[in-house]
């Protein structure tokens, strides 16, 4: 199959990551699962291409129709796949209302801290300085460290893994698959073509190798002073908890409320 | 029984099991009534984070098998219309309420006004039919929510109702018949060996997520299968001309009307919403003055009653359309009627001022006496 990603991009790592932990957790084929994905280069990671029901939503709204589809029919497995653009830009405000709500889907969010699909303009994840398109005099904002706002805002599982990590990513894919409620997912990962380009390092491995080198364990950035941690990728489980989730208590009240009727 | 209560235990008799909204006055009560009573009936009541996330949520319930409505008014409305686009594209049946407010922007929150008529029509970007229902009653609140429903389920397509704030908030006595007297629709249901959901002949069936047809749903221009196609300029058109032919081919099913004295009248009004109210009243005034007036009460706002109104055009002298806005559904009978007899506007707008029989008829008098 032709996949629509530059050569090199991070996206094909992230989606055999996935396919990997599903497999790994037993599942045969797609047919438990529903994906929801918005507008964005990661946006095409499962529609149309994985074998299964897909729901290629407007720009951002991926998370709102997954809402929909969980509460409408709980047993499914609803999935929601999304670049930085798509889910903590235009989305953010469904991205942390589902955490905070503790909707039981998994959200994956390809971070590649830039626009891809448009051709590299900034987002709200480019990191301080960078140079984009729309920042051609270095990105004069500051990204948002997006999993820990989600840990903030409510979710049951939250982990940040590059696409140099292969590894844990893909663990970190099977326990957000089997965790009841909220879990978020953000793959830090390389754009070849609309990022890296831009910053130096024009290739995927150039990138890969970036990751490797400033990636920091979250138990080793908690030692270390926050001046030093600039610039750093800090990776690892930032949060596993159980909690009652939005489906759970919907259809709970759904009962009460039929029997009192 | 209040409009709102009334569109909301509508939505329930016909079957909806999924509400997501955001407040907004004057729309509110839907979201309230819905809150309370659709959890009673094994249904799901949800407020989003705002209307975008509202509409979408509502797409995503009828894609898993719900009939799902929200409700709104005009701000809100605005905020809906790239998902309105993407129901319209992906034909999700659902149904949007409008309860109409003073706008533009915030405008005046509390006040009743008809100037979303136009959005509704092409509030969405692209080229799309909608259909459009206007009640003037508590009664028909109840009777054109329950036929939303159903033509959304028949044409696999978002329907709005389109009402306003004064039906919406008036209180009125209404008969809910029998339930199997009412007549409700459900959608066309795919067979185990059915392939191709999007873009073919005839309303295609709908699958529900989870189902086991692998359905890639997408807002994009996309073939039979679902599948984005965006490079051949036949595969868009045909896709888009379909998606408009199938509600304009069956214009005559779903337009509806009422219309009063209309044979052999000299001046027409055609109104709809709370204007239509003042007409009957207008019309026995107007006999008292020797004016002989007829009229014609839209319930369907689009797809747009063209045939009937050039039909009616041909006996008349003189038509008027009044309405709550600076003019919208008046420059419609004028393309329509094309020159063929003069068409003359009567507005009002700001306040919630509702345009009374009098002044209704001080301006039809005036008229048919410059032209005498
Ligand atoms: S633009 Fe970047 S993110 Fe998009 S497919 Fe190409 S490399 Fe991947």
């Amino acid at each position: 199959m032709h996949l629509p990603f530059c050569t090199g991009c991070g996206n094909t790592t992230v989606m055999n990551c996935f396919l990997r932990a599903v497999h790994e957790l037993g599942y045969k084929d797609l047919r438990k699962f529903v994906f929801c994905s918005g507008i964005g280069c990661a946006a095409w990671i499962p529609s149309p291409y994985f074998k299964a029901d897909s729901i290629h939503t407007t720009h951002g709204r991926s998370i709102p129709a997954a809402t929909g589809v969980k509460l409408v029919r709980p047993t499914l497995n609803v999935v929601v796949f999304g670049g930085d653009g798509d889910l903590v830009g235009i989305g953010l405000s469904h991205l942390i209302h589902a955490a905070r709500r503790n909707l039981d889907i998994t959200v994956i969010m390809v971070n590649n801290m830039i626009y891809g699909m448009t051709g590299g303009q900034m987002a709200p994840t480019t990191p301080f300085k960078a140079k984009t398109t729309t920042t051609p005099y270095g990105n004069f904002e500051h990204p948002f460290d997006t999993t820990r706002l989600i840990v903030a805002a409510g979710a049951c599982y939250a982990a940040r893994w590059t696409t140099f990590h292969v590894e844990q990513l893909r663990e970190a894919m099977k326990k957000a698959l089997t965790t009841k409620g909220f879990a978020f997912i953000e793959a830090v990962s390389q754009c070849p073509t609309a990022f890296g380009r831009r910053v130096g390092l024009k290739t995927a491995k150039e990138l890969l190798q970036w990751f490797k080198e400033n990636s920091v364990p979250l138990q080793e950035a908690e030692r270390t002073a926050e001046k030093d941690l600039a610039g750093k990728i800090v990776v690892g489980e930032f949060v596993c908890r159980e909690l009652p989730t939005l489906t759970e208590i919907v259809h709970e009240t759904i009962k009460e409320a039929t029997n009192d009727a | 029984m209040q409009g709102n209560q009334a569109c909301a235990e509508a939505a329930i008799t016909a079957g909806c099991k999924f509400f997501a909204g955001y407040p907004i006055t004057p729309a509110t009560e839907i979201a309230e009534h819905l809150a309370k009573r659709l959890p009673q009936t094994g249904g799901i009541a949800i407020q989003m984070e705002d209307e975008l996330a509202a509409l979408s949520a509502v797409i995503g319930a009828s894609w898993a098998g719900a009939k799902a409505m929200t409700a709104t008014s005009g701000p809100g409305f605005s905020l809906m219309q790239e998902n309105i686009g993407y129901a319209f594209m992906t034909e999700t049946p659902c149904v949007i309420a409008n309860i109409q407010r003073a706008g533009p922007s915030t405008g005046q929150a509390t006040k009743c006004a008809q100037g979303d008529v136009m959005q509704t029509r092409w509030g969405t970007h692209g080229d799309y039919t909608p259909i459009v229902l206007s009640p003037n009653s508590v009664q028909e609140m109840y009777n054109l929510t329950i036929r939303a429903f159903n033509l959304a389920e028949t044409h696999r397509t978002p329907v709005i109702l389109l009402a306003d704030e004064i039906i919406a908030h008036m209180r009125e006595k209404i008969t809910i018949p029998p339930s199997n007297k009412i007549k409700i629709i459900n959608r066309k249901k795919p067979k185990k060996t059915d392939k191709t959901f999007f873009n073919t002949e005839e309303i295609p069936p709908m699958p529900s997520v989870g189902d086991g047809f692998n359905v890639p749903v997408t807002g994009s221009t996309h073939n039979k299968h679902g599948h984005r196609y965006t490079a051949d300029p036949n595969v868009h058109r045909q896709l888009v001309e379909r998606l408009a032919e199938k509600i304009n081919k069956n214009a005559n099913q779903i337009i509806n009307f009422e219309s009063h004295n209309i044979e052999n009248c000299e001046i027409i009004i055609i109104s709809y919403g709370c204007t239509s109210r003042a007409v009957h009243e207008t019309i026995e005034l107007a006999e008292k003055r020797g004016i002989n007036a007829g009229s014609i009460r839209l319930k369907t706002l689009w797809p747009f009653p063209e045939k009937i109104i050039q039909t009616i055009a041909k006996n008349a002298k003189m038509i008027f359309v009044p309405e709550m806005n600076l003019r919208q559904i008046f420059y419609e009978v004028e393309r329509t009627v094309h020159g063929a007899v003069p068409v003359l506007p009567i507005n009002k707008i700001g306040g919630g001022e509702m345009i009374t029989p009098e002044e209704l008829l001080t301006k039809i008098t005036k008229s048919v006496n410059n032209i005498e």
